[in-house]
Order: C-alpha cells, then sequence, then structure tokens
C-alpha cells in the first residue's frame, strides 16, 4: 500500500481521470474574506465512487459546487475528461447533482420531475418515456410516478432526486449529502443502493459526506477536507490503517496518538516497547507522534512480561459486540483498546485499577507527520 | 379519578380510564375558541354589512325605479335603467337600438385594462426581479423608491404624467430639440395617454405581490433547473414562472380591477372624448342626471369585473399536466 503524503498529484495518465480539480482556489468575498477552497488539487477517476469527507464548512458543497458549475473558481482550472470547462455554466456540463435538500420541482409529478434534464435534452418522447420509466423502477417508484413531489416522504424525495439526477446519463454525478435526512434504516438501505446504482451505471460518482462510517463502506477513494484543503486521499484502507496527519486519524475511526522517538524504521514508545514502521517522507529522527487503533492493542491482566506494556485499568466500557478498556500507561498517558467479545471472554474479569498488560499488535504503529 | 359524576348528557358515552368522556374535551375547547372568534370579528362584520353591503342594496333598489327631474329618483318601478346600459330608445319612434355609445366605453374600458395589465407585468416582473436579487440590507431602498408615488395625491401623479405629454410638454420639448420631430406629437387625450398614465399609477400594485413571491422563491430549484440542462429562459418559463403565478396572479387582479373602474387618469389625459367605464358611471350621476342607469352600470362593471376574474383564475390555475 503506497502511502499518501501529500495530497493526491495528478499522476494517473489522462484517460483514466474523469474530474481534474487542478489548484484550485475559492474565495468568498464579505465582510471577512472567506477561503472556502485553497489550492485543492485531485483528480478523480471514471466510474470511481469518489467521497469528499470533513467536519462542516471545510468547503466539500463550495467543491462540488465549482465542479457543477455554480461557483466559478477564483484562481485553478477544471477539466473533464482532458477537456477544460472551467467556462461552461452548468447546463452545458454533463455534470448532475443531487441536491443537499433535493431541490425537486413541487409543481410537478414525479415523472416530470424526473422527465425534465431529458426534455431539456431535447429527447424525443417516446425515449423520454422510456427512460423514466426504467429509472422510477430502478428507485421503486412507479406506483407514486404521478404523485406530486411535496406528497411524498424524505426517503422517496431522496430516490426521486437520485432518480431526475441519473436520467440524463451524466458523466458525473454528484451527491450533496444525500442521505443525512434519513433516518438509520433507510439510510443503511440506500446505501447498499447508492453503491448498486454506481456499479449497475457506471456512472463516476462524486460523494459528500461528513459520516465516516458512510465514507469508509462507500467508497472507491476518499478525500480528508479540513479548513479548505484536502488533507490525503486514499483507499477507505489507506485512510483509515496510514492516516498522514492527527487530523485524518482523528476524524476517522477512533484513536491512541503515543509520544515516541524515531530511529530510521525503528520506532520506540515512551511507555515502552519497540515497533517497526514506515514514516511519510518528511519525518525527522526524534520526537514524533504515532497511532495506534484501539482495535490492535490487547490487554490481559496480571504484570507486563517482555514486549508489552504496563498498565492499570482506567475504566471499562461494555458495546455489546466489544468492550472497551481505557488503561493508564506509566508515563500518565491513556489508551484505549478494543477488544471483541467472545462467549468465554466478555470483559467481565476485567477489573478496575488492577494491574494490566498491554500487547500492541506488530506493524499497529503508524507515525504520524505532526 | 374525579368524584363528580359524568353529566348526564353524557351517559351513553363509557368514562375511558383518565377520566375523560370520549370527545368532550375537544367539543369542549372547540366551542370556546368558535365563540372568541366569533367576538373578535363581530366589529369587522358589522363594518362590512354597513358599510359594504347596504350600499349595494340601496344601488339595486335604485337601478330599478325611475330618474327624477334634478337627479335623485322617483319611487316608480322601471326597468328602463338596466335596458339603457346596452341599448336606447330612439328620441322620434321609441325604437330599441344597440347603444353604440356604451359599448364602446365599454370596448375601451376592457381593452386598456388589459392592455395596461400587460403593460405593468413587462415593467413590473423585471422591477420585482431586481428589487428581490438585491443583498437583504439593500432591498428596503428599492421597495421605497417603488412605493414613493403611492404617498403623492393621484391627481398630482396624474397631473405630472400631463405635463410630461402634453404638446408643450417635457418630451415633445425634447424631441424637438433633438430635430427627432419638428411637429409635437399629439399624444393628450389618446387612449394611449390614458394607458401610459395607467400604468405609471398602478405599476406598483403588481411590482409588490409579484416581489413577495420572487423573494419566497428556492432559487436552488432555480440551480437544479440549470444543472439539468435549462438554459436561462427555460430555467423562467419551467420552474421560476410556475412558482411565481400566485404573484402574478394577485398583482394582474390588483391592476385590472381598478383600471376598469379608473376615473381620475381618464377625466385628465382622455379628456371629454375617451370616456372610461367610470367617467360614464360618474355622468350618469351628475349631468347625465340618470341615477338608475348609473347603478344598473355600476353592477354591469362589478359583472364584467367578476367574469374576467373566473376566468382568468380558471386560465392561470391549469395544473402542468402528467403527460409521461
Ligand atoms: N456564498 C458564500 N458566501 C460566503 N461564504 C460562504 C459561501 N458559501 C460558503 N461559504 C463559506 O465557505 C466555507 C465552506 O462552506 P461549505 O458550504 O463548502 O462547507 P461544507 O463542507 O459543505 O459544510 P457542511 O458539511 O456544513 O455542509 C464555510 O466557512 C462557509 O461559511
Ligand atoms: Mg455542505
Amino acid at each position: 500500500m503506497q502511502h499518501q503524503a501529500q495530497p493526491m498529484p495528478s499522476t494517473d495518465s489522462a484517460d483514466d481521470v474523469a474530474v481534474d480539480v487542478d489548484r484550485i482556489s475559492k474565495i468568498f468575498q464579505g465582510e471577512d474574506e472567506v477561503r472556502a477552497l485553497d489550492d485543492v488539487s485531485v483528480a478523480i477517476r471514471r466510474n470511481e465512487f469518489f467521497t469528499l469527507l470533513g467536519p462542516s464548512g471545510c468547503g466539500k458543497t463550495t467543491l462540488l459546487r465549482v465542479i457543477a458549475g455554480f461557483e466559478p473558481p477564483t484562481m485553478g482550472a477544471l477539466r473533464l475528461g482532458g477537456r477544460d470547462i472551467s467556462r461552461l455554466p452548468p447546463n452545458k456540463r454533463p455534470i448532475n447533482t443531487v441536491f443537499q435538500n433535493y431541490a425537486l420541482f413541487p409543481h410537478m409529478s414525479v415523472a416530470n420531475n424526473i422527465a425534465f434534464g431529458l426534455e431539456m435534452l431535447g429527447k424525443p418522447k417516446g425515449e423520454i418515456q422510456t427512460i423514466v420509466y426504467d429509472m422510477l423502477k430502478l428507485v421503486q417508484m412507479e406506483h407514486l410516478k404521478a404523485r406530486r413531489t411535496s406528497e411524498i416522504s424524505g426517503g422517496q424525495q431522496q430516490r426521486v432526486a437520485l432518480a431526475r439526477a441519473l436520467a440524463p446519463k451524466p458523466e458525473v454525478l454528484l451527491l450533496d449529502e444525500p442521505l443525512s435526512a434519513l433516518d438509520l434504516k433507510l439510510r443503511k438501505e440506500m446505501q447498499i443502493e447508492l453503491k448498486r446504482l454506481q456499479h449497475e451505471t457506471g456512472i463516476t460518482f462524486i460523494f459528500v459526506t461528513h459520516d465516516q462510517e458512510e465514507a469508509l463502506t462507500m467508497s472507491d477513494r476518499i478525500a480528508v477536507m479540513n479548513a479548505g484543503k484536502i488533507l490525503q486521499v486514499g483507499s477507505p484502507r489507506d485512510i483509515y490503517e496510514r492516516p498522514a496527519e492527527r487530523f485524518v486519524a482523528n476524524f476517522i475511526g477512533e484513536s491512541n496518538f503515543l509520544d515516541a522517538t524515531l530511529n530510521g524504521h525503528t520506532v520506540t514508545l515512551k511507555a515502552g516497547g519497540r515497533f517497526q514502521a514506515s514514516p511519510p517522507a518528511g519525518v525527522a529522527d526524534g520526537a514524533v507522534s504515532v497511532l495506534v487503533r484501539p482495535e490492535h492493542g490487547q490487554v490481559r491482566m496480571g504484570e507486563a512480561a517482555e514486549g508489552e506494556l504496563a498498565a492499570t485499568i482506567d475504566t471499562v466500557v461494555y458495546s455489546g459486540e466489544a468492550t472497551t478498556v481505557h488503561l493508564r500507561l506509566t508515563t500518565g498517558e491513556l489508551f484505549k483498546a478494543k477488544m471483541p467479545n467472545t462467549p468465554s471472554e466478555d470483559g467481565r474479569s476485567i477489573e478496575q485499577g488492577a494491574a494490566a498488560a498491554l500487547s500492541i499488535a506488530p506493524g499497529a504503529v503508524t507515525v504520524l507527520k505532526d | 379519578m374525579p368524584e363528580t359524576p359524568a353529566p348526564a348528557s353524557a351517559t351513553a358515552d363509557a368514562p375511558v380510564p383518565g377520566g375523560l368522556i370520549r370527545g368532550e374535551l375537544e367539543r369542549e375547547l372547540e366551542q370556546t375558541d368558535n365563540r372568541t372568534r366569533w367576538l373578535l370579528s363581530l366589529p369587522a362584520i358589522l363594518i362590512i354589512l354597513f358599510f359594504a353591503a347596504a350600499p349595494l342594496l340601496v344601488m339595486v333598489v335604485y337601478s330599478f325605479l325611475t330618474p327624477g327631474d334634478y337627479g335623485n329618483v322617483k319611487w316608480i318601478f322601471s326597468t328602463e335603467g338596466w335596458v339603457n346600459v346596452i341599448l336606447q330608445r330612439d328620441i322620434f319612434d321609441d325604437t330599441l337600438i344597440w347603444a353604440d355609445a356604451h359599448l364602446s366605453i365599454f370596448w375601451r374600458s376592457v381593452k386598456l385594462s388589459i392592455v395596461t395589465t400587460l403593460l405593468t407585468l413587462i415593467f413590473g416582473v423585471p422591477t420585482a426581479w431586481f428589487v428581490a436579487t438585491r443583498p437583504k440590507g439593500k432591498r428596503e431602498f428599492w421597495l421605497f423608491l417603488v412605493t414613493v408615488p403611492f404617498w403623492t395625491n393621484l391627481l398630482v401623479r396624474t397631473i405630472a404624467i400631463q405635463e410630461l405629454i402634453r404638446a408643450e410638454g417635457v418630451i415633445n420639448n425634447l424631441l424637438m430639440a433633438l430635430h427627432i420631430v419638428d411637429q409635437p406629437i399629439q399624444m393628450m387625450f389618446t387612449d394611449f395617454a390614458i394607458g401610459f398614465g395607467m400604468t405609471y399609477v398602478y405599476l406598483p400594485l403588481m411590482v409588490l405581490p409579484v416581489y413577495a413571491a420572487v423573494d419566497k422563491l428556492d432559487f436552488r430549484l432555480v440551480e437544479a433547473a440549470h444543472d439539468l440542462y435549462a438554459g436561462r429562459w427555460t430555467a423562467f418559463r419551467r420552474v421560476i414562472l410556475p412558482m411565481i403565478k400566485p404573484g402574478i396572479i394577485a398583482g394582474s387582479i390588483l391592476v385590472f380591477i381598478p383600471c376598469l373602474g379608473a376615473y381620475v387618469t381618464p377625466r385628465v389625459l382622455g379628456g371629454g372624448k375617451n370616456l372610461m367605464f367610470g367617467n360614464l358611471i360618474e355622468l350618469q350621476f351628475g349631468a347625465g342626471r340618470n341615477w338608475p342607469l348609473g347603478a344598473a352600470l355600476s353592477f354591469t362593471l362589478m359583472a364584467i369585473v367578476m367574469v374576467a376574474l373566473i376566468y382568468y383564475v380558471r386560465l392561470t390555475s391549469r395544473e402542468e399536466k402528467t403527460d409521461v
């Protein structure tokens, strides 16, 4: 697995790339200047399920709006399949959007909403009817095709919005937190449905979410954003297992950050123990901060043996399928270890305040840039 | 459980746990609510009865009486007032012929009102759009400008128009100074003058409701239309127009009705020749000394307004049909 130290440089071969965001900045002039996008570069590949993940206000929607053509970038260039589209208005771009609030036309029926884009493209009536019918079937909305969009539920609206955006067969589909308004169960169903749709249609999806689990389960690749910048681009595994920065590690999954010293490829934890790791480029030998995921720590009651870290049990949290043990290491650092529950071991034997031994799986130590 | 027994009238309803008899509380609250509502609206109802319905009643009665010699009415039943709305008696042999003068006034009123409504639409919708799309803090200023004419007396405004378009007025002087024309254009006392004046006078009545509609418009829908390959014009026609239609309908009604009955503007700008409905009615109660005819004409005007309204609302409330 290749480590991504820098935001992905656009090294993919040109015909692999669907959307090429080339050093785009967006500055909103107001009472005070807002740098919503700060020198963002990313190459999104064809037929890819690409996710923009980041906290609220980090610029996800702004990036989508720049790609869709609603906001002109302040600097930089935008290419679609190698062609510069920075100057094309939204209606000339073969890109469709599923809006965060759906933005369905309230004065039209479900079917007319789906047909709208096709009509605008001047498709013949017969073809429009066939496609609309296919789309209705795809999102399982045939029975409601004559309803007004103001008279259907949130989940149904979401599916209509999806069908409306898919019907003209765009090259790229932009989805701005399309699932955020749905309840958990429907949300899980729609996640699977979206993934299936992306597979079946072969359209490039650019998906926005601030739900890390959603991003991990659905994406081919994820870009983690913060404060208008892309911090890291990579596969879900890359991002989860090899986060480049503390922010990325913290934002995705649960993390333990420990002080350590780096010497070549060897990491020595302050709390004891020596590990092999491949540090990201630009990290010098000396004091570093490392990441260990909770599920990579194993806790045993008793005194620490060779290769284990001595600790005392702080608290024990039972959560159904796993038990999370909060440990205090000899350095005073806190460590969360998450262990799956089994019929024989469900965390009952772990006593608060007792001495324990922590073992960290080999290869579980990741050196962070900062 | 309450100590007091349930009222006798409610014994049929079995008390349910919690001590409430089925529907009792709902009924009780609804009754108090209704009573309050009646009390609050009583003054308004009385005002409507006395100041709107009562005069109308008087007018109905008058329209079936005989004109008095010096105005007023004689209490002798007659349908002559109604007959005279569209017909007139030949002076010599009493045969009925079409009242051409009246018919041409009706036609001019309807025509000029429609034209004025269309003109206020053409000028008013872009104006409203412009104002509603200004940044939040700046709209008040533009709205203020739109409503300024309302603060001035109608007669004053109409005379201002007269100053603009009369033979020695601003426009003609300017055209002559620029040698575009060498004789003043006759604009006063024409239908053009009336239409121009009414458009100016009633424009705010179109701008305000359309502004309110555009202000409520969800611009994300417009973006969605552009996203789905609609150009500016199509997005306007297919998405914006249907959304602001209520405002346009309200504006059209607000302009059309006062136009039909307009009195001051046609009087000043149309001179004595180009009468409109309002002037004709006024004439009957003044120099014409034919109050029954005036009353009948008033009801004819109301009827025309009603028919036009019903037709217009029908026309514009047609739904976009589902054809896919
Ligand atoms: N039209 C605008 N004018 C001024 N500032 C704006 C505008 N649109 C967005 N911003 C600012 O740009 C930044 C990025 O906004 P954006 O909507 O892209 O965030 P986001 O990542 O989509 O957040 P969320 O997850 O809450 O939707 C924010 O600080 C926001 O306040
Ligand atoms: Mg957003």
